[in-house]
């Protein structure tokens, strides 16, 4: 049924669907309102799960690692320092191959404290072994969720899924947004049902140390498992769409790519603001167009270089940066193209850091500039007086 | 596509103005993007609300900067902050008026003032001044029926019903308020 709703209830509702048997948190902004929506099903008896209360995001970390170890479905969701203080038990979940769902509404990081949107801390864990998904709107934020459960339980991945999507700007958004029957939520996702777990009856032992002589194939293992989630997600993406008549998830969107000159790259809701920005200037004749990057974690290497090999000016635009190096995605990207046939120019951009918003003229901006020199980082909209303000030491 | 700019204080109800309008438009089967810019859960801090709305699906995130209306629930907002900053030139303000307070006045765009508040004395008993201001909204932009207003504020209220009738009339008032003071 299609509703106009908050994105965080829609991420409830996608939860509720989906019949975790375990779910706990620690609340924190812009998160709230997803397990408060769930806290309020659990109280009215609209959905039957162990809903566990706790004292920060570390113990929320650990009892969903536990409830997954025992073959329980579960859930969480946190920002910001919350997933920060989550990081050691986040190693946990991925190295003990639990197929956990997180939300992250995406929250800068302190200090200064800021609530307020970017990819800081989802892009914090980017190297720990779970697959990360970006939500464009709402609909996919709320898809995206049962899309999650079924890759992270497949027997060929067990890896957990970051389900990422712009804390306020959707977290706090309210969009029409198509909520799936349960039956249909029951097709495509089955009971989660594993003998991999903690059972009296059968022992065994989960995270246990591995010498030298064993840890590193632990990672190789994962590594694999990353690759052939890169297969499977467009496979789910499609049985998601047979089953709910409607396109969503997969690894990258192309969008008006077909003959353009000007490319810029994004993940997130300020995909949807390029869109339009491209419409507006493809009306007067610019070429242009935006490859979205929709799985970040694996990073679709394949796909990302065939949508931009022939693309002359390609700009790279991220809510994040490796302080002291570059835009973590403008590296990897151009990686991707080192000793490979094709060679765009391409630029990295970071802008939105800690909510700054980035406008529709902020994009035409960055096309433009991407008409002219290569350069590696730029930071966008950057206020020099307020930098020259700043107390030295 | 059509944008709007809500000025108030923490806790006058912008969100919820926005997350009603936008209902209602989905409701005559259009599409909208409501959401919300405010400081760090300040009660009283000045804040935006914004709606998008247009009848494709609504894809830009970013803020409302050149808004086709403003709805000011906040009037003292007006003498801090530029509440009409790139309004544009065929837009519409629909503000609350407090007693002994003037209209704004603008060269170009069409100011709506009602007496919001005092209707919200009045209808809901609390000085909500945000419900009567929505049926402003419908009856002064001509965007919205008032059946599709009054329908979201039913769907709002679903859990409150010892106050959603008040809050109904609140809003029918505050339409018909605009009968009488339209220019």
């Amino acid at each position: 049924m299609k509703r106009f709703l908050e994105g965080s209830r829609g991420v409830a509702e996608a939860i509720r669907l989906c019949k975790p048997g375990v779910i706990s948190a620690y609340p924190i902004t812009p998160q709230t309102h997803i397990v408060e929506d769930l806290a309020q099903f659990v109280a009215d008896g609209e959905l039957k799960t162990e809903f566990v209360n706790v004292e920060s995001e570390h113990s929320a970390a650990s009892v969903v690692l536990g409830a997954l170890a025992t073959g329980v479905r579960a859930f969480t969701a946190t920002s910001s320092q919350g997933l920060l203080l989550m990081g050691e038990v986040i190693y946990n979940i991925a190295g003990m191959r639990l197929p956990l769902v997180l939300t992250c509404a995406n929250r800068a990081v302190s200090a200064p404290i800021s609530i307020w949107n970017d990819h800081q801390d989802s892009l914090a864990m980017r190297d720990t072994g779970w697959i990360q998904l970006y939500a464009e709107n709402n609909q996919e934020a709320l898809d995206f969720h049962i899309q999650a459960y079924k890759l992270a339980e497949n027997k060929e991945i067990m890896l957990p899924v970051m389900v990422c999507m712009d804390g306020y700007i959707l977290t706090h958004g309210y969009e029409p947004v198509d909520i799936p029957e349960q039956k249909k939520v029951d097709q495509f996702l089955p009971p989660y049902n594993t003998s991999y777990k903690l059972d009296p009856s059968h022992p065994i032992t989960m995270g246990h140390l591995a010498e030298p002589s064993c840890y590193m194939e632990t990672r190789v293992d994962i590594q694999n498992a990353l690759n052939r989630a890169l297969e499977m997600i467009p496979q789910i993406a499609k049985e998601f769409g047979t089953v709910f008549e409607r396109n969503s998830g997969g690894l990258v969107e192309s969008y008006r790519l077909e003959d353009a000159q000007y490319v810029l790259v994004a993940k997130g809701s300020l995909a949807g603001t390029i869109k339009e920005v491209v419409d507006n200037l493809r009306k007067k004749g610019k070429k242009v167009g935006m490859l979205r990057i929709i799985t970040y974690r694996p990073l679709p290497v394949e796909a990302i270089y065939q949508a931009l090999k022939n693309i002359p000016n390609v700009g790279i635009v991220e809510k994040a940066i490796s302080l002291g190096a570059f835009g973590p995605l403008f590296t990897e990207i151009k990686a991707i193209f080192q000793n490979k046939k094709g060679n765009p120019k391409i630029s990295g951009f970071v802008a939105g850091l800690g909510g700054r918003d980035i406008t529709r003229e902020t994009v035409e901006r960055i096309f433009s500039k991407i008409e002219k020199r290569q350069m590696d980082l730029e930071f966008i909209d950057v206020k020099q007086e307020r930098l020259n303000e700043f107390v030295r030491f | 596509m059509k944008e709007l700019k809500i000025y108030a204080r923490a806790g006058q109800g912008a969100i919820t103005s926005a997350a009603i309008l936008g209902q209602a438009l989905f409701l005559e089967g259009k599409y909208a993007y409501a959401f919300p810019n405010f400081g760090a859960a300040r009660m009283g801090a000045p804040m935006n609300a914004f709606l998008r709305f247009d009848n494709k699906p609504v894809r830009a995130h970013c803020q409302v900067y050149s808004p086709d209306y403003v709805v000011i629930i906040e009037p003292a907002l007006t003498k801090v902050l530029d509440c009409f900053k790139g309004l544009k030139e065929e837009g519409i303000v629909v503000i609350n008026i407090r007693k002994g307070e003037e209209l704004p006045c603008l060269d170009k765009q069409r100011v709506v003032g009602i007496s919001a508040e005092e209707i919200a004395l009045e209808t809901i008993g609390k000085p909500f001044a945000n419900t009567p201001l929505l049926g402003a909204f419908a009856k002064a932009t001509g965007q919205i029926k008032l059946e599709s207003m009054l329908k979201a504020i039913e769907m709002h209220f679903s859990d409150k019903k010892e106050i959603l009738e008040k809050n109904l009339e609140a809003a029918r008032k505050g339409y018909e308020a605009v009968n009488e003071t339209a220019i």
